[in-house]
């Protein structure tokens, strides 16, 4: 079985970002996804620090203190972007305005529940940051992560045992092994890395699954999303 | 004539006192008036209950005030970051109370605070832990918790330029806080890199009209350029 590398997936979440979206991309894994979003499609990405319209990150030598990133790296911002105060920044996310947010995780329910912000242990220091505005507020969420955790548990799970980030939020679920949707009547495969059986990926999983169609890597490959579907 | 220029950073923050709730500008080091902090360190007054994103960096600004055993209690919503080891030793050895709120709810019970809100409802961290023991309310089906404002007796603020009217424009993202935290604080004072004539501003493009701004104090841009920039 072929798992989808880190750069895969990020380019494959890249795929279903439509033209004239406005997009925050979560800090760590999330962040690649810029990197493989098509030269030919006008995006917008925010940084709830107080930017939309971030470009990429400066030449060597040109980075400015005062233009950053939520992860506090230095960015650039392309023509036509704009700068704001974090109330407008965070009314853009909780106000629904943002078509698209990308975030890791910790873990997903079957129901769209997501932990990402705490594993729970009494001595860490919490630390919670945008996370919860964005699992609430942005149109459609996407969570990128491995499919299990290095011992070999299902990152998807019937009930999150992690302290929650938002509570049926989820929309869609990149893995390296799978894309699944969280529908209402459950989760929805719609695409399979190549070699990997559903059954397997079933196994793999532990919660029920089901397969949207006769769907396989190549096939279902093609689809992408448009900012109408919910 | 009005003029809320101060002459020197010490000037700026003479009267906080101890036990005062300080709102401290920027988001890491972006947009944090490390000057008027080290003037605070220097006043020092203690007790000191501290309003920011983050819980510092490094061992300048807001860390270096922790540093300095001044902050009894910080209301923040990322504290843990790779620098953070001044904070992070003193959550450990239980010598500062942490006040924990999901960042769009810090800005917004901010904001609250500057346009007289009483409180609000919000869908975020409707259904975790950190809404537990709070009020709820299923408004149109959704799940919403109430949140409360959070004003200060002072605010320290970094912006770009600033007039004697207390007008002022930022530069890039170290605009972040600046704006809410002016509007709510009792005296909000503002570090600017240079104060300029009235009239020089664009009324158009001012973002912090004066009304929101009590002290501007110019700070020297060499001293700026001095400061060690903490990793992100």
């Amino acid at each position: 079985m072929k798992r989808f590398s880190r750069e895969q997936l990020a380019a494959r979440v890249a795929r279903d970002i439509p033209e004239g979206a406005y997009v925050n991309l979560g800090i760590g894994l999330p962040t690649t996804v810029a990197n493989h979003l098509p030269h030919d499609r006008e995006i917008f990405l925010h940084s709830e620090n107080g930017l939309l319209g971030m470009g990429p990150a400066p030449a060597s030598g040109f980075e400015d203190p005062d233009l950053i990133n939520a992860g506090k790296q230095p960015v650039t911002l392309l023509t036509g972007g704009a700068y704001f105060h974090h109330a407008d920044s965070f009314a853009m996310m909780r106000g629904g305005h943002l078509d698209i947010c990308v975030l890791g995780a910790f873990q997903v329910s079957v129901d769209g529940d997501l932990a990402n912000w705490h594993t729970g242990a009494k001595d860490a220091i919490p630390a919670v940051g945008g996370a919860m505005d964005l699992a609430i507020g942005a149109k459609r969420v996407f969570v990128m992560m491995d499919h299990q955790t290095k011992s070999g548990a299902s990152k998807i799970v019937e009930r999150c045992s992690y302290p929650l980030t938002g509570v049926r939020c989820v929309n869609r679920i990149y893995t390296d092994l799978a894309v699944i949707d969280v529908t209402p009547e459950g989760l929805r495969v719609v695409e399979i890395v190549d070699g990997l059986a559903f059954d397997e990926l079933q196994r793999l999983t532990g919660v029920p699954l089901t397969l949207a169609g006769a769907d396989s890597a190549a096939g279902a490959g093609r689809r992408t999303v448009t900012l109408s579907e919910r | 004539m009005i003029d809320k220029t101060v002459p020197s950073l010490s000037a700026a923050v003479a009267d906080v006192h101890d036990g005062a709730t300080v709102m401290i500008g920027g988001f890491g080091t972006a947009g944090m008036p490390s000057e008027l902090i080290d003037a605070l360190i220097a006043q020092g007054a203690r007790d000191l209950t501290i309003v920011n994103n983050n819980a510092g960096n490094g061992e300048v600004g807001l860390a270096a005030l922790l540093k300095a055993r001044r902050v009894r209690k910080i209301i923040c919503s990322f504290p843990r970051q790779t620098d953070s080891y001044v904070f992070d030793a003193l959550f450990h050895a239980g010598e500062i109370e942490l006040e924990l709120v999901p960042q769009g709810n810090l800005a917004e019970r901010i904001r609250a605070a500057g346009a007289g809100i009483g409180a609000f409802f919000t869908p975020t961290a409707y259904g975790t832990p950190l809404a537990e023991g709070k009020e709820t309310r299923l408004i149109d089906g959704r799940g919403y918790v109430l949140e409360y404002p959070i004003a200060a007796d002072f605010a320290l603020i970094k912006a770009d330029k600033g007039d004697r009217w207390g007008n002022l424009v930022y530069r890039k993202t170290a605009r972040n806080f600046g704006p809410i935290m002016a509007s709510a604080a009792k005296c909000a004072i503002a570090q600017v890199r240079e104060i300029v004539a009235l009239g020089a501003l664009d009324p158009e493009v001012i973002v912090t009209p004066g009304i929101f701004v009590q002290r501007v104090v110019a700070v020297d841009v060499a001293t700026q350029r001095a400061q060690p920039q903490a990793a992100a």
